[in-house]
Parts: C-alpha cells; structure tokens; sequence
C-alpha cells in the first residue's frame, strides 16, 4: 500500500474536507489501487472480484453515519475506471462523500471515471456528496466522466450534491435516476469552468412511482472560453412532481447551452422546467459597487454568492 | 456640503431621436447635517438626480461640489469609499447571497450576531429570521426594502441618497422607518419621497416639476404650498 504525502493531503481536504484518515468506514483509492481501508459492521465496504471497484453495503436501519470513498489520480498518462455499488439498507440514514481530485503536472492525460450505481431501500436517506478538483502545471488533460445510476424505492430519499469548481479539462457527467412511490431525488449542481474547459452534464430522470418528486437545480459560471452544456430529461409516469432548473452565468467569451426537456406521459405528471443563461446582471453590480467594492470585487462576490 | 452646479441630463429619445432632458440646468446645495426631501411628480427627475449623486449616470454637463471638491468623475466605488450610501428605489436580488453576507460586504468586515441584530432591527427585522436567507425572491417586497435600508446603515457613511424608502413598507412600521431617518439627522440625508409624514420630518423640501427644481423651503411652508396645488402627485397619494 502507498503511503499518503503532502499533496494527498492537499486534494483530500478539497475534495472531502478530510484532514488525514477519517472516522467511520472509508476506502481511499490512489492512482487506481487502495491506499487505505475500514470496512465497519454497519457499513460495509468489500472488493469486486469480477472488475474495479468497492461494494458499499449499508445495513438496514444504520442511522447517522459518514462514508468517505475519495479517488486521488496524481499521475499522468493514467485512465482509471473504478465500478462502485452502494447497496443502502431500508430505513438507513447515510451521507456519501464521494469526491475526486486529480493532480497532474506531467503532459500526459489523467482520467477517472466512476461508475457508481445506488440501489436506495425503503424509508432510507442518502445524501451523496461528489465534488471533483484538479490542479497541476502540466499541460495532460484533467478529466472525469462520472456515471451515476439511482434506483428509489418508495420512501427513499436521496441527496445529490455535486460541484466542480475549477481545473477540470473535460467532464462528461451522466445521472440516472428511476424514482419510486412517494420517493424523492433532490439534486444541487455547482460548475464552474474557465479557460478552455469544457463540462457537460446529462440527467435522465425517471418518475415512476406515485407522489414521487425530483427537484434538479444547476447553477454554472462560465467564464474565460470555456464551454458548458446542460441537458435534461425529465419524464413523469405517474401522478408525481418534478423541477428542473439550470441558472447559468457567462463571462468573457464563454457559452452555455441549456436544453431541458420535459415528458408528461401521466396525464397527472405535473412537470417543469426553468432555464436562464446570460451575463451578471448589471444592477447587482452597481448595488455592490455602491457599497464600496471595485467592479471586479462586485462580480467575484456575486459569483461566489451564486455559486455558494 | 454638497452642491450640484448646473447639472443638466438628457437622453435621446430612442422613437423620435430626439434629445430629451431629463435635467436641465439644476442648481442645488445640500447642507449637512440636515434631511432634505426631493418631492413631485413621477417623471421629473428626482431619482436621475440620486443616480447622478451616486455616480450611476453621468451628467450631461455641470459639476458636483462635496466639501469644496469637486466629484462629478468618480465613479460609483470611489464615492462609496468617500461616503456616500444609497438605497435604491429597487432593490436588487441575488442568487444565493445571503442577507449576512450583504450586510459584511456593506459593512467591509465581518459581522457578529449584535452587529446584524443592530442593522436589522433598525428597520423592524428579527436578524435570527433573516440573516442566513438568500436575498432573492422568496423575500417579499417589503421585507427586501427593509433589507436595502438595512444595508445603507451598515455600510454607513455621511451623505445619504434614499429613493422612495416608504416604498412597500407597511403603515404599521412607518413610525420606525421616520425613526431612522431621524437617527440619520447628523449626516446629509437626501430623501425621494411622496409621503406627508416624510415631508413632515424634512428640514427642507424640494420641489421637482419638469426637469427642475421649482420651489424649495423649510418643511411645513412648503407643505402649505403644496396643498394649495391639486395637480401634484403626492395628493393622490395622501387621498388613496
């Protein structure tokens, strides 16, 4: 097993706010082999045997407890592809931090791809925390082509929080999303591209159950050239409720194409979409350069504000 | 002190082509230490006037002497850093900025609970209902006026440009809000306003008509004169 240096450390605490080994159960994976392990009684994490990547079981009634699963790629030349599956118990309570950070200074290209699929029992609650960073002076490409897959069954609720705020070459981002009766999908996207990043994102949600719901929000700043790409696609089968919403801010020469789409397939489907894409608003500005701020602070704090 | 001298504004007038005047011509001194309320009709320039105080536009021609220097090109930060406060008509809604952290950027440094509960009680709001709520549309009108008042008082400073700060407040409160403006009384504070209780407390009124200030005089005189003129907008208002 590899040993944890300063610039593990460094990602670790960006990612997943850790500051060295976690409590609770973990895996820490590094240049795609283990770096560090607790599999508990109450969740449980074990090696696939037929491809990469970690079973997460998490018993039924668990409540209140951490897993730390963080990715660390801080070599170049390196294409991981990790499959993990979270077996998450009826009438748990678990939060998932998930986060990924790659750190390249070499001029070969670093990718991590997680595949993760969650099959979520009745009565539990996830909230699943990804955040992906990258920094590096080389000039390989930074890239994450994350695949999520969420399979709801009644009564289960499920958090997703994503952000990526910065050093990202390219991002591909797919979610998946079946939800069951009375079950709910709340999701709170944050990006942040610059320079010539690209980052797409792509949510195919399915609301199939009775009373089910999904609230899909996504606030992304562009700046620089970069470029991003919103895309949704919401179809409600049943009596049931869902939200999308894509804010997204540009700056300089960057671009941000929003294509939600909507499917009421249930005559009771009660489904909408909300998209807004364009520059700072120029009263924000001026308010907050009436307090005193420069024109460049004025922007920076609405950025940080709308990015949160 | 802070005098405008010959301050004109006009904009062209985007069907006709035409030069339009918004300002023409206005010659105004503001003492300090003293509320002074700008009242007439919609569409004769008062908040141009504020906005050109600020430095939000720019006048088309004349000057603007604050303490014997003159101002008229700098820009909306530099008067801020000089002490000039406004709150706008308007005010402006934020994604995901909270009412605690407009509060420390008006302020320019962080706040602690007394510091917010100081703000924002001045304007009749509890800060522990309000401080972590973003300053977008889940507030109601009022309660965002409030907030943008709140914000002049924690940035502070010495002249104030409040534009129609009644605006959506509730009869109930307006006994406060007059107490603010009070509190107010040892800086230069330049009120827009349509409402008697706020003439009522002015040291001096302004009268706007057209482009240009046409009568000004201590308070209760010119509410007298304004009576007598039932063209006035403010009537309406005070009849509704």
């Amino acid at each position: 097993m590899d040993k944890m240096d300063r610039t593990d450390e460094q990602l670790l605490e960006t990612i997943a706010d850790l500051h060295g080994i976690p409590e609770g159960s973990f895996n820490i994976r590094k240049n795609g082999k283990l770096l560090a392990r607790n599999s508990g009684t109450d969740v449980e994490i074990v090696s696939k045997t037929d491809k990469d990547g970690i079973d997460i079981i998490v018993k039924p009634g668990v409540k209140n407890k951490s897993v730390h699963i963080p990715v660390l790629l801080t070599v170049g030349d390196f294409q991981d592809t990790v499959y993990n599956d979270f077996f998450i118990g009826e009438d748990s309570d678990v939060t998932i931090v998930a986060g990924c950070g790659i750190h390249n200074d070499t001029c070969g290209n670093a990718e991590h791809d997680g595949v993760h699929t969650f099959y979520v029992g009745k009565n539990a609650k996830v909230r699943y925390v990804e955040r992906h960073y990258a920094d590096g002076s080389g000039t390989g490409k930074k890239v994450f082509d994350p695949v999520t897959k969420i399979y709801l069954k009644e009564n289960a609720q499920f958090i997703l929080e994503s952000t990526q705020l910065g050093g990202v070459t390219y991002t591909e981002r797919k979610t998946y999303a079946t939800v069951g009766k009375n079950a709910q999908l709340l999701v709170k996207e944050k990006i942040l591209t610059d320079g010539e990043e690209k980052a797409i994102t792509d949510f195919k949600v399915k609301l199939s159950g009775k009373n089910s719901r999904a609230d899909i929000v996504s606030r992304s700043v562009a700046k620089g050239n970069s470029l991003q790409q919103f895309k949704s696609d919401m179809v409600g089968k049943n009596e049931c409720f869902g939200h999308v919403e894509c804010d997204g801010i540009v700056l300089d020469g960057a671009r941000i194409i929003s294509t939600p789409k909507i499917d009421a397939v249930s005559p009771e489907a009660s489904l909408v979409h909300e998209a807004a894409v364009g520059k700072i608003a120029g009263e924000q500005l001026l308010k907050l350069m009436s307090l005193g701020l420069s024109e460049q602070e004025a922007e920076d704090a609405v950025i940080k504000g709308f990015l949160n | 002190m802070l005098e405008l001298k010959n301050i004109s504004y006009s904009v062209k007038d985007e069907a006709s082509g035409k030069k339009q005047d918004i300002l023409k011509n206005v010659s105004l001194a503001f003492e300090d230490r003293a509320i002074s309320v700008i009242t007439g009709p919609n569409g004769s320039g008062k908040s141009t006037l504020i906005r050109i105080l600020m430095g939000i536009s720019k006048p088309t021609s004349g000057k603007i002497v604050f303490n014997g220097e003159d101002i008229t090109g700098l820009s909306i930060t530099e008067r801020a850093q000089k002490g000039f406060t406004i709150a706008f008509q308007q005010p402006v809604r934020f994604k995901g900025i909270t009412v605690k952290k407009l509060l420390e950027l008006a302020c320019g440094k962080k706040l602690d609970m007394n510091g917010m509960c100081d703000c924002l009680s001045a304007v009749g709001l509890c800060a522990r209902n309000y401080i972590d709520r973003a300053v977008d549309g889940t507030l109601s009108g009022g309660e965002l006026k409030r907030i943008e008042l709140a914000t002049a008082i924690a940035k502070g400073g010495d002249v104030f440009l409040l534009d129609e700060p009644e605006a959506g407040i509730d009869l109930w409160s307006f006994e406060d809000l007059v107490k603010v403006f009070e509190k107010l009384h040892e800086k230069t504070v330049i009120i827009v306003s349509h409402q008697q209780r706020i003439l009522e407390t002015a040291d001096k009124v302004i009268l706007f008509e057209n482009d240009k200030p046409v009568s000004i005089g201590r308070g209760e005189e010119m509410f007298q004169k304004l009576t007598q003129r039932p063209s006035l907008c403010w009537r309406n208002v005070k009849e509704n």
